[in-house]
C-alpha cells in the first residue's frame, strides 16, 4: 500500500477545490482537514482496487453534510466573507461572486457540479455518493452548470 | 479542470502546505500518525528519518531510495505515513550535533521492530562499540552470541534499520579494511573520519 503522504500530495488540491465549491470559503479548510483525518484513519482498510478520488469525495461529502447541519443549528452571526490575500492581485480573487453563484444552487446541483467538474467523477459514482439515479446526477450537474453560467461569468461579474 | 469558470477555487501558494502541517499535528494528537518522517541534509547526504510513536524506526541514505523506503515502511509498519517533522526534532538535533563533532552518542528512543532474531541481537550490540572505535565482523558475531555467524553479521549490518544512530559503520573487516556499508563506502569513510578526529 502507498504511504498516505502520497494520497495527500496527489489529491489534496482536488479535495480543496471540491470543499470550496460545496461549502464556500469559511468552512472549506475545516472540511478539508476533517476529510483527510478521517481518510487517514480508514486508509489501512481501503481496498487496493478502490477509486481513491471517489473514496475521498465520499468522505468529503459526509463532512460537508455535517458542516451544513452544524451551520443550520448555529447560524453564523455574520455572513461576511473573511479577508483573504489575493492570489493574483485582482480584487475579485477568492471570488465571492463565484461562491454566491454556487451557493444559490440547490445542494444536489452544487454537489453534482463539484464532483463531476472538479473531482472528475463519473455520474454513476456521483449517484452512489449523493443518492438517486445516474441520470438524475447527470441532470443535476447539467442544470447546475447552466444556472451557474447564467449567474456568473468568468469575467468575474455576478448576475445573482 | 474542464472549465476555467472554477479557476478561482484553485489553491493559493502555501494553502496546501499549511493544511498539510495542520493535518500532521492533528493526526499526531489523535494517535493516527503511525509513521512520521522528514529528511535531513548531512555530510553523508540527505538522510530519511522515520519514527513510530515508540521511537526512531528507520534511517535511510539517499542511495537506498527514500521513496522505496517509505513504501516498505507503509507495508511493514503502517500505511498511515505522513511527512511530519515535529516527531523527528530531537533526533535531527542530535544528528546535527553529531556531525558537528559535539555528540558521541544518541539518546533517542528506538523502535527496532524491523530487526528481528539474530539481526536484532547484532543491532542491540552495536551501540556498545565506543565512538571512535571499531570492531571486526567476527568480534560482533561473538558478542551477539554466534561466533561462527560472521557473514550473518555483515548482512545484519547492511540491513540495520537505523544506521548512523546505531553505529554499524564501526564494524570493519578483520584485516582493517572498511568493508561494505548501506550508505556506500564514502559515507562509511566520512563517519569513521569524523569520529577519529
Amino acid at each position: 500500500m502507498e504511504p498516505f503522504e502520497r494520497v495527500v500530495e496527489r489529491h489534496g488540491a482536488m479535495v480543496l477545490r471540491v470543499v470550496r465549491a460545496v461549502l464556500g470559503p469559511v468552512d472549506a479548510e475545516d472540511a478539508w482537514s476533517e476529510t483527510f483525518l478521517a481518510a487517514m484513519r480508514a486508509y489501512p482498510d481501503l481496498d487496493d482496487s478502490a477509486n481513491v478520488e471517489a473514496w475521498l469525495v465520499t468522505i468529503a461529502h459526509r463532512k460537508a453534510i455535517d458542516v451544513t447541519r452544524a451551520r443550520a443549528r448555529a447560524p453564523m452571526p455574520s455572513a461576511q466573507l473573511p479577508e483573504r490575500p489575493s492570489r493574483t492581485g485582482r480584487p475579485d480573487d477568492w471570488d465571492a461572486d463565484l461562491w454566491h453563484a454556487l451557493e444559490s444552487l440547490p445542494d444536489k446541483q452544487r454537489a453534482a457540479v463539484a464532483y463531476h467538474y472538479l473531482a472528475g467523477l463519473p455520474y454513476k459514482e456521483i449517484a452512489e455518493i449523493t443518492g438517486g439515479s445516474t441520470d438524475a446526477a447527470r441532470r443535476a450537474a447539467a442544470d447546475g452548470m447552466k444556472a451557474l453560467r447564467a449567474r456568473y461569468d468568468t469575467a468575474g461579474k455576478s448576475h445573482v | 479542470m474542464s472549465d476555467n469558470i472554477f479557476a478561482p477555487l484553485a489553491e493559493e501558494d502555501g494553502t496546501l502546505a499549511r493544511l498539510h502541517a495542520r493535518l500532521a499535528a492533528t493526526a499526531e494528537r489523535e494517535g493516527v500518525l503511525d509513521v512520521a518522517y522528514r529528511t535531513l541534509d548531512t555530510p553523508v547526504g540527505s538522510l530519511l528519518l522515520a519514527a513510530t510513536e515508540q521511537g526512531l524506526v528507520r534511517v535511510a541514505f539517499s542511495v537506498q531510495d527514500h521513496e522505496a523506503v517509505l513504501v516498505k515502511l507503509a507495508t511493514a509498519v503502517s500505511p498511515r505515513v505522513l511527512e511530519a517533522p515535529a516527531r523527528l526534532d530531537q533526533v535531527a538535533h542530535q544528528l546535527d550535533e553529531y556531525f558537528g563533532g559535539k555528540r558521541d552518542r544518541f539518546t533517542v528512543p528506538l523502535d527496532l521492530r524491523l530487526a528481528t532474531g539474530f539481526r536484532r541481537a547484532v543491532v542491540e550490540h552495536l551501540p556498545h562499540i565506543r565512538y571512535g572505535g571499531t570492531e571486526s565482523y567476527a568480534q560482533v558475531a561473538a558478542a551477539a552470541g554466534s561466533p561462527k555467524a560472521v557473514r550473518a553479521v555483515g548482512t545484519a549490518c547492511a540491513l540495520n534499520p537505523v544506521p548512523v544512530v546505531v553505529p554499524c559503520h564501526r564494524v570493519v573487516r578483520s584485516d582493517g579494511s572498511m568493508g561494505g556499508y548501506a550508505g556506500g563506502p564514502d559515507a562509511k569513510r566520512t563517519l569513521l573520519t569524523l569520529e577519529a578526529a
